[in-house]
């Protein structure tokens, strides 16, 4: 990767495991984009917070974005999933053009999980409850099934034990695990996590990380805006570094942290890491 | 003084009735309330300007004005200019619009303390709008502007007194009219006040039931709504025992 700005470039390049440089990971096998980004636009008032940021990701891939805070990375992925509109460019969902389905939206939103810094429980109704909600109103599940589909997801998520506990009664961690099982439950083709674990105390962030990590693992198609560099390292793919509302960078993952990465992210990376 | 006659005056058909129509317009003017009360809340809340003026204007009259100016108002001056109602339909419209006035604000504030990342948590697992509207926000919304509804409630059976200057057949204007035929106040107004005494408590409990339905953890040990006798006394301890 060069130290250009690639925000325009439609970045095709496979992407790489670092330790997994000569077997071909699950992501290259498959070779259709599961989403495709095209020189999106988002402003909110007179301020640009999207300029013409482009991204690819394949099916299975671990996408992290790094860049400091308010560079658009929060953005880019609520209007990834149409909760913001964009103001121009394209967005293509399994080829399909999901840019401008207004009435639709929630449509492709069943099939994009989407995980918040704040957790978002829904504070009337139990773990099992939140777990079993979409999937019943949504999905049409019945209850017993949604029940046996949230006793699976929070064994996945190893809080077997926490089904009636509601979420004032949770730590951060489990809460945020409550959260990614949720998700899960929508059977997604794709997972955002917009700053997962940036509201949790510090011995909680790694039950979090490492059950996204088995996610990403089991091939799971992520996107995960983080300042977790430990994460990335672990379970990215490609890493994406934004700076004011452009993609100043998309390198894989060995050679970001091989250390072919640019002057503005080599400055952030600096910085975040002290 | 005489209880025997308290107890004639308690079961005899004036007072039933008196005590009914209590209870009919406190039932009508209360559901008549919340609805005006949730058409503005969503007025407000659909941020049109010119609703918002048409809203503004009714919340500045009617909270600007005592309810028994409204009461007399509609009943006596609208008939000048041709439009008339009868008693109870002027009782009836003039405490739901006054009772409107503060619904809206009670609505509204439960609408907005369901912050707002609950909506886009909710839109984001692929519910529509509606749905995010009926099955994560008027849950939440419901459990926190009980308590004041509730109280809105209380508030409105005793302020249904005051539609006997417009002479509506009810509980006060009843006891009133039997004594000053036999001087017997004290009998009368007594049975009134047990009257009034037992429709609040029926309310009381009402609300309870409702508050115990709506708690997600009310199979819990430990949860706790206030008693009867706090609810009645107002005298609601929070059990700090966490």
């Amino acid at each position: 990767m060069t130290a250009a700005p690639l925000s325009t470039a439609v970045l095709t390049t496979p992407p790489r495991k670092a330790d997994a440089m000569t077997t071909p990971t699950r992501a290259e096998l498959k070779s259709k984009p599961l989403v495709e980004v095209m020189a999106i636009d988002k402003s909110f008032g007179p301020s640009r917070v999207l300029k013409q940021c482009s991204l690819d990701v394949r099916t299975g891939e671990t996408v992290v974005m790094i860049g400091p805070s308010g560079s658009g990375k929060s953005t880019f992925l609520r209007c990834l999933n149409l909760l913001e509109p964009v103001d121009g460019g394209n967005i293509f969902f399994e080829g399909r053009d999901i840019t401008r389905e207004r009435d639709k939206a929630h449509l492709v939103r069943r099939e994009i999980g989407m995980v918040f810094q704040s957790f978002e429980l829904f504070s009337h109704l139990s773990a099992a409850e939140n777990i079993m909600l979409a999937p019943m109103n949504v999905l049409g599940l019945s209850r017993l099934d949604a029940h046996d589909l949230a006793t699976e997801l929070l064994g996945k998520v190893r809080i077997p034990d926490k089904a009636d506990a509601f979420p004032d009664e949770l730590s951060g961690g489990q809460q945020q695990r409550v959260a990614i099982a949720r998700a899960l439950a929508m059977k997604p083709k794709m997972m955002l996590y917009d700053e997962p674990t940036s509201a949790l105390d510090p011995e909680m962030i790694r039950e979090v990380l490492d059950v996204m990590a088995d996610l990403s693992a089991e091939g799971m198609t992520s996107i995960v805006v983080t300042h977790e560099m430990g994460f990335a390292r672990r379970a990215a793919d490609r890493i994406v570094f934004m700076e004011s509302g452009e993609i100043i960078e998309a390198a894989t993952s060995e050679a970001f942290f091989g250390g072919s990465v640019g002057e503005r992210a080599r400055r952030f990376l600096d910085q975040i890491l002290h | 003084m005489s209880l025997d006659l308290v107890f004639d005056y308690l079961v005899s058909p004036v007072f039933l009735r008196g005590a009914l129509m209590t209870l009919l317009i406190t039932v009508c003017s209360l559901f008549f309330g919340v609805l005006t009360g949730l058409v503005i809340a969503l007025v407000q809340e659909t941020r049109s300007k010119a609703g918002n003026m048409v809203v503004l204007v009714y919340l500045w009259l009617f909270r600007g004005t005592p309810v028994l100016f409204q009461i007399i108002f509609i009943y006596n001056v609208l008939p000048s200019f041709g439009i008339r109602f009868t008693a109870f339909t002027s009782a009836v419209l003039a405490l739901s619009l006054n009772e409107g006035a503060y619904m809206a604000e009670i609505l509204r504030s439960g609408l907005q303390a369901v912050k707002k990342g609950q909506r886009t948590a909710g839109l984001a697992l692929g519910m529509t709008g509606a749905q995010v509207m009926r099955l994560v926000v008027l849950p939440q919304a419901a459990r926190i502007v009980l308590p004041p509804i509730g109280n809105q409630m209380i508030g409105m059976l005793k302020l249904s007194a005051l539609v006997s200057v417009v002479a509506v057949e009810e509980l006060l204007l009843v006891a009133n009219q039997v004594a000053s035929a036999n001087f017997r106040y004290f009998e009368a107004l007594t049975a009134a006040g047990l009257y009034y005494l037992a429709l609040t408590t029926v309310f009381m409990v009402l609300q309870g039931m409702m508050e115990r339905s709506l708690d997600p953890k009310r199979r819990r040990v430990g949860s706790r709504t206030p008693t009867l006798m706090e609810r009645l006394t107002g005298s609601m301890v929070r059990a700090s025992v966490r």
